[in-house]
């Protein structure tokens, strides 16, 4: 296997069918097996031959992964394709096993619900799920967002104009971006009431250290010549922020934007462990935990999970967009 | 070395700057957060309060809202150091109840994260089918679902420790495993190469060759993992369960509004986080003399 991975573009032709096959194949079985557990006499008290499959499932997808990863295909599109079915395989196996072991082995719901009875959860929960999603994600998490990355911005900004304030700030700053600050989320619940302004003001809390370091740190990025350049163009200092050094920071702007995705969510939803009207993400999640509904709460960590990727892909595409320039130019 | 001290000798009278101004605000905050609750309990005392009357009011209250920096700084020494370690209303308890579980939590991230890397340096299969998803797995709020983890951990059967350090991994694997996939391919082209001409094995140039030439970035990735691992320990003790802990101390002063107990709480995590960081630090340097590396 090793061998082959030594070697890459000169898979042979016949490794380009057989990966692809062996990877049909591998979804096939685990259909058809996802499908054969929930039948009376298996679902509770699967037999060794069933377990027998499930282990031939699991070595099946191996085999079709790694000869999929193995495979350097010329053509750009089948690459992009290879690269996309690997993860993609690797995500369904999980996924078949986890129903073909809760099924199969009659796990209790209350412990772990299949991927099945998620499904249907997430679908009839619709209408609950929706209003969560308002409540957490659009009244608190974005705008706490927004107010944490642009105070950030402003912050550096003004330390970048007054070095004093900059070698005063940055080491405060970077002391407190290792702090957990999720924990003034009690605070701020007692300063600004149950509902969605306090959990907005721990989003922006918690936003607002990524965005100040990154921001000091990309308006630094810009270099020597082209300042010197700017200077000599007699560009005003916000002519040089708004044409040169911006512009350069955008790459550190864009990681902050990314890391702060994930957090607004995550402090959103655990600020509301500490008090919330009766709706919203976390709440959903404490309340049906509470009542051992899991499928609910697993329902709802499958919506936190897609907006987060969303948030998160929607930042990465938006620097794809902005940021394209050939790194040569950018370094110059 | 010198041009060292300098740099920081220049920092020192800012940041004292900036200190000194966050307390000088945070007094201004208690002083006009505090006003009405202090007026109030003054007038409902009898007569009309003066200013300086009310004003020294809203440094004393019992449950503020916002507390002096003092009051906090008091609750701290007693709760730390007033009452015995293994006194339930003892700050020193929770924090090492919280502790213990952050090392455990850190330990086990780090190791999987460790074990992670490897596999995604050696092999391509791994790399290919996991690296993605390892990525995707950040953009999880995990740190909003911990409670659930915890209690369905619970329901099977494991309590204590162990499902609070699970949420800690879970938060501290990522850092390493990027950090260290970084670090381990670091090396260059050269490098490998002569390896192979002393027909080193794998093993060996990984021994001999990446993992030193990995360290710089490897520690980096442990300060955020061990930061991280704190984060994680802190929620995983919010919910019904935790009895003891940093989190469940916070949850308890919000359930009884004991704001002082939430700020003295809140400090005691951030300094406990500085003190991981530090540790994390010496041990880099240690490694660094270990392995001879040049500053």
């Amino acid at each position: 296997m090793t061998g082959r991975g030594r070697h890459p573009g000169r898979a042979p032709a016949r490794a380009m069918v057989l990966a692809p096959a062996l990877a049909g194949a591998a979804c096939a079985a685990g259909l058809a097996l996802c499908l054969l557990v929930h039948r009376p006499g298996f679902a509770g008290q699967a037999g060794p031959g069933f377990w027998a499959a499930t282990a031939g499932l699991w070595l099946l997808a191996t085999l079709a992964a790694s000869d999929l990863a193995a495979l350097e295909p010329r053509h750009p599109l089948a690459r992009q394709a290879v690269f996309l079915a690997v993860p993609a395989l690797f995500g369904l196996l999980v996924l078949a096993l986890w129903e073909l072991v809760t099924v199969g082995a009659g796990v209790p719901a209350v412990l772990m619900p299949p991927p099945s009875a998620i499904a249907v959860r997430f679908v009839q929960g619709g209408p609950t799920l929706a209003a969560d999603f308002v409540q957490t994600f659009v009244k608190a998490a974005l705008p706490g967002y927004a107010l944490g990355n642009l105070t950030g911005l402003a912050l550096a900004i003004l330390a970048d104009r007054v070095p004093v304030l900059r070698r005063g700030v940055m080491p405060v700053a970077n002391f407190a971006s290792a702090l957990p600050i999720v924990g003034v989320a009690p605070i701020m619940v007692m300063w600004f009431g149950f509902d969605w302004p306090s959990k907005a003001a721990v989003v922006a809390l918690l936003t607002f250290f990524p965005m100040l370091v990154q921001a000091s740190a990309g308006l630094a990025a810009a270099g020597r010549l082209e300042r010197d350049l700017m200077r000599s163009y007699a560009a005003e200092y916000g002519q040089t922020l708004r044409l040169l050094r911006l512009p350069a920071a955008l790459p550190f702007l864009f990681t902050a934007l990314k890391v702060n995705a994930t957090l607004a969510l995550i402090g959103a939803i655990v600020a509301e462990f500490f008090g919330t009207p009766i709706v919203g993400m976390g709440f959903r999640i404490s309340i049906e935990a509470a009542r051992l509904a899991l499928d609910m709460v697993w329902a709802e960590i499958a919506l936190a999970a897609l907006a987060g990727s969303a948030f998160y892909g929607l930042v990465a595409l938006a620097e794809r967009a902005t940021t394209r320039r050939p790194p040569a130019r950018r370094t110059a | 070395m010198r041009a060292d001290a300098r740099g920081r000798g220049g920092r020192t009278l800012p940041v004292a700057g900036v200190v000194l101004a966050f307390l000088a605000l945070w007094y201004l905050g208690a002083l006009l957060g505090n006003w009405t609750g202090a007026a109030d309990a003054l007038a409902r005392a009898g007569g009309t309060p003066g200013i300086d009357a009310v004003a020294a009011a809203t440094m004393a209250q019992e449950r503020p809202v916002v507390p002096a920096p003092h009051q906090v700084a008091q609750e701290l020494g007693r709760s730390l150091f007033g009452l015995p370690v293994t006194s339930k209303r003892s700050l020193a308890y929770h924090a090492s109840v919280t502790l213990s579980a952050t090392l455990l939590g850190f330990g086990i991230g780090a190791a999987l994260g460790g074990a992670l890397a490897v596999a995604i340096v050696h092999l391509r299969s791994v790399e290919r089918s996991l690296m993605p998803w390892i990525v995707a797995s950040q953009t999880v709020p995990i740190l909003a679902v911990a409670p659930i983890v915890i209690v369905a951990l619970g329901a099977a059967g494991l309590t204590g420790l162990l499902p609070k350090a699970v949420i800690a991994a879970y938060l501290c694997f990522f850092p390493v495993t990027v950090g260290l996939v970084k670090g381990l391919t670091s090396p260059e082209r050269m490098l490998s190469d002569l390896m192979r001409t002393y027909s080193a094995g794998r093993a060996q140039t990984l021994w001999r060759l990446r993992l030193p030439a990995a360290l710089p970035a490897l520690f980096a990735a442990l300060k955020i993992a061990v930061a991280a691992s704190l984060v994680g320990t802190i929620v995983g003790e919010l919910p019904t369960g935790a009895q003891a802990g940093i989190g469940a101390r916070l949850l308890a002063g919000s359930y009884y509004g004991q704001t002082i107990q939430i700020w003295a709480a809140l400090f005691a995590a951030a300094g406990l986080s500085a003190l991981l960081v530090a540790a994390v630090s010496l041990a880099e340097a240690g490694a660094a003399r270990l392995t001879g590396a040049r500053r």
